[in-house]
């Protein structure tokens, strides 16, 4: 046998190394990059898990009708704004003792979160048969009470540097050994808008903020950008003009988020007057954005149908539009929805813009429609990231758990699509 | 012998031709594939195109159905008649004239669709059936031409891109029947086949002409001379002889045909 061809010769020695070097070497990259996903991804669910429960304390209100209700007026607006700081206080007191000066029940008081009688009103509100009679309710805590529940502030360090002090955690203690106090899930993070209280503080306007804007673009950038593809590859005769406008495209693809901020800003807000801050204009720029991702994806997904598939309609006798529409378009379609939604991801992520056309403002209220004003998930992880309060870091935490759900959600949807629609029979 | 080639000439002589091209010229940009082809395709006949690869025969058939017309720089000058309609004129739709003359391509092209939507498209989109039975009568009287109904009739609704390499092609020569063409241009149809796929295509075509014109490009001299009754040789974008399928590879005129038919360029 010719040495040559054995495994064990020189040559093929070398050869079978290099070979195993570069699968070890193909292994190590992907390693590398799992880890850092694996770290990324832990460390952001270590920091936001704890923001899916809030603290809670159950107190048994009495709902006097002479302090909420004097006038018997059953005004849902005068019992929604009622005094309820003396009914919580009066519960209080009953449950912790030996608070009877004013300065200690201020102190007790701040147990709750400021939010608490606000979620009185609303209950007395919705349902006025409950006045006169005695309740057990669960009410929100205050942040300071939340992260001392949760571990995150320790007992042992000096009282001056923290804001929950001796006293308060004493009162905890009292609550929790009458089983008044107890993690919940946190049901205020996905059902209200942005407040300066962490513990009342949720993503839903931001949620519903980006699903308007990206509902806009998608409105916009989809059927532009099939369009603009399917002409550009399937009708338009290559030359300097086409050219130009291809460059240009892909120009735009490569432009920074912000520029096109600034474009929404100067024509959208300030030529067009279009409503400041709202999801109408944030998703006109989005689309702005997404429109060149559309197309170039599209373009390379039409160009990767096979001529032949085009020769055969045009030979039957079909037109031009026939062939694109009845064979080429529908094809291309799965491609063309992937690249859409991929376009659409990125749009979710994105910040810059929205900046500058003014969605980064305060916005407690949910909106209820493209005009409103709102915010955007990425933008409120943006204003959440750069709050004082510590009860932001595991809401900001959340939220981008939140939004990096809603990332893979989408990506699972264009393989699905992709999967489904490949090939049609 | 003889006698059937004298039958088959003077049948040539009689037949007016159902297509006539008159000095055309292909260009691609600036480079010329095709100069000056003048050649006359008899009605109900097979006419072989045969050359080197390379030689312009596939951008000849292509200016029969206009199919060159999707390539932009591509330019045709000359004339070619169809029925003694000039093809060029800018009066003529492109798309009636590829609805009387269909093609069949080198690679099976099936649409990623059923066996019967395949043959169905062309009739649907020329308004060819008036009901649902109409076309699916159509359907399988076209299959039936084509040879292939026995073998999939139980599986119309199957993709038809599921079949084998020459069941594909039998079933694209399926769906330019179903529009009923008069000519039908075939750019080397059995060149991925194996032989016997070629065989049955080849017996196929020898039925088709009674009822439609076939011109046929093919690198095979053997399939030519099976097949044709008159063939056109192409050497370098130019038409060096045409005539009866006998006498060109019995008896060549000119000497580039000579060398070709033996072997000795190609």
């Amino acid at each position: 046998m010719p040495d040559y061809i054995l495994s064990t010769s020189n040559r093929m020695a070398k050869r079978h190394a290099r070979e195993k070097r570069f699968k070890w070497y193909g292994r190590m990259a992907i390693f590398i990059s799992i880890a850092f996903l694996v770290f990324m991804f832990s460390a952001i669910i270590f920091r936001g898990a704890s923001a899916f429960q809030q603290t809670k304390i159950a107190l048994d209100i009495n709902f006097s009708e002479a302090i909420i209700d004097p006038s018997s007026s059953r005004d849902p607006e005068l019992l929604k704004r009622a005094n309820y700081k003396p009914i919580v206080l009066q519960s209080l007191s009953n449950v912790i003792p030996g608070i009877t000066e004013r300065r200690d029940r201020n102190r007790v008081y701040k147990l709750l979160s400021a939010g608490a009688v606000f979620d009185l009103g609303e209950q007395v509100a919705e349902e006025p048969n409950i006045l006169g009679k005695s309740k057990k309710v669960w009410l929100l805590a205050s942040s300071e009470v939340d992260l001392f529940m949760k571990g995150k502030i320790d007992p042992n360090i000096s009282e001056d540097l923290r804001r929950l002090k001796d006293r308060d955690i004493k009162w905890i203690k009292i609550l929790q050994s009458e089983g008044r106090i107890k993690k919940k899930f946190n049901t205020t993070l996905f059902s209200s808008g942005d407040s300066r209280e962490p513990e009342m503080a949720g993503i839903l306007g931001a949620a519903i903020g980006s699903f308007f804007s990206l509902l806009v673009c998608f409105l916009i950038a989809f059927p532009l950008g099939i369009l603009t593809a399917v002409y550009l590859e399937e009708y338009a005769k290559k030359n300097f003009l086409t050219d130009f406008i291809e460059v240009n495209i892909n120009n735009l693809a490569a432009v920074p988020s912000i520029v096109f901020g600034l474009l929404g800003l100067s024509i959208f807000l300030n030529f067009f007057n279009l409503p400041r801050s709202t999801p109408l204009v944030g998703g006109i720029v989005l689309s702005l954005m997404t429109l060149p991702t559309i197309i170039i994806a599209s373009r390379s997904i039409l160009r990767s149908i096979p001529q032949s598939i085009r020769d055969a309609a045009l030979g039957l006798g079909a037109s031009k539009t026939q062939t694109t529409f009845h064979h080429v378009v529908p094809l291309a379609m799965p491609g063309m929805l992937t690249g859409t939604i991929l376009g659409m991801a990125r749009a979710l992520g994105e910040t810059a813009p929205l900046l500058m056309i003014g969605m980064v403002a305060f916005i407690v209220d949910i909106p209820k429609g493209i005009t409103d004003v709102a915010t955007s998930l990425p933008v409120q992880i943006f204003l959440w990231a750069d709050s004082p309060e510590k009860g932001f870091v595991e809401r900001t935490s959340a939220a981008i758990i939140v939004l990096l759900a809603f990332l893979i959600l989408m990506n699972l949807c264009a393989v699905y699509l992709r999967k489904r629609l490949e090939r049609r029979w | 012998m003889i006698n059937k080639t004298e039958i088959t000439q003077e049948a040539l002589s009689i037949l007016p031709p159902i297509m006539t091209a008159n000095n055309v010229d292909v260009f691609y940009g600036k480079k010329q594939a095709i100069s000056n082809v003048s050649l006359d395709i008899p009605e109900n006949q097979i006419t072989a195109l045969i050359g080197p690869s390379g030689c312009g025969k596939s951008t000849f058939l292509r200016c029969f159905n206009r199919m060159n017309d999707t390539i932009n720089i591509c330019r045709v000058n000359g004339e070619i008649k169809f029925s003694g309609q000039d093809i060029y004129d800018p009066k003529v739709d492109v798309v009636a004239l590829r609805s009387r003359i269909g093609m069949v391509f080198q690679k099976a092209n099936p649409f990623p669709k059923s066996i019967f939507e395949n043959v169905a498209y062309g009739p649907r989109i020329h308004g060819l059936a008036e009901t649902k039975d109409d076309l699916e009568s159509i359907v399988i009287q076209s299959l039936k031409r084509a040879g292939l109904y026995d073998e999939v009739s139980d599986r119309l609704s199957e993709p038809g891109t599921s079949l084998s390499g020459g069941q594909q092609q039998r079933l694209c020569i399926a769906r330019a029947i179903a529009v009923d063409p008069q000519v039908i241009l075939m750019d080397e149809p059995c060149s991925a086949l194996d032989p016997i796929a070629t065989a049955i295509i080849e017996d196929l075509m020898e039925t088709m002409k009674e009822k439609y014109t076939i011109v046929i490009v093919t690198h095979s001299m053997q399939q030519a001379a099976r097949v044709s009754q008159q063939t056109a040789f192409f050497h370098l974008g130019e038409l060096v002889e045409s005539g009866d399928t006998q006498a060109i590879f019995t008896n060549p005129i000119q000497e580039r045909t000579q060398n070709y038919i033996s072997g000795r360029i190609g």
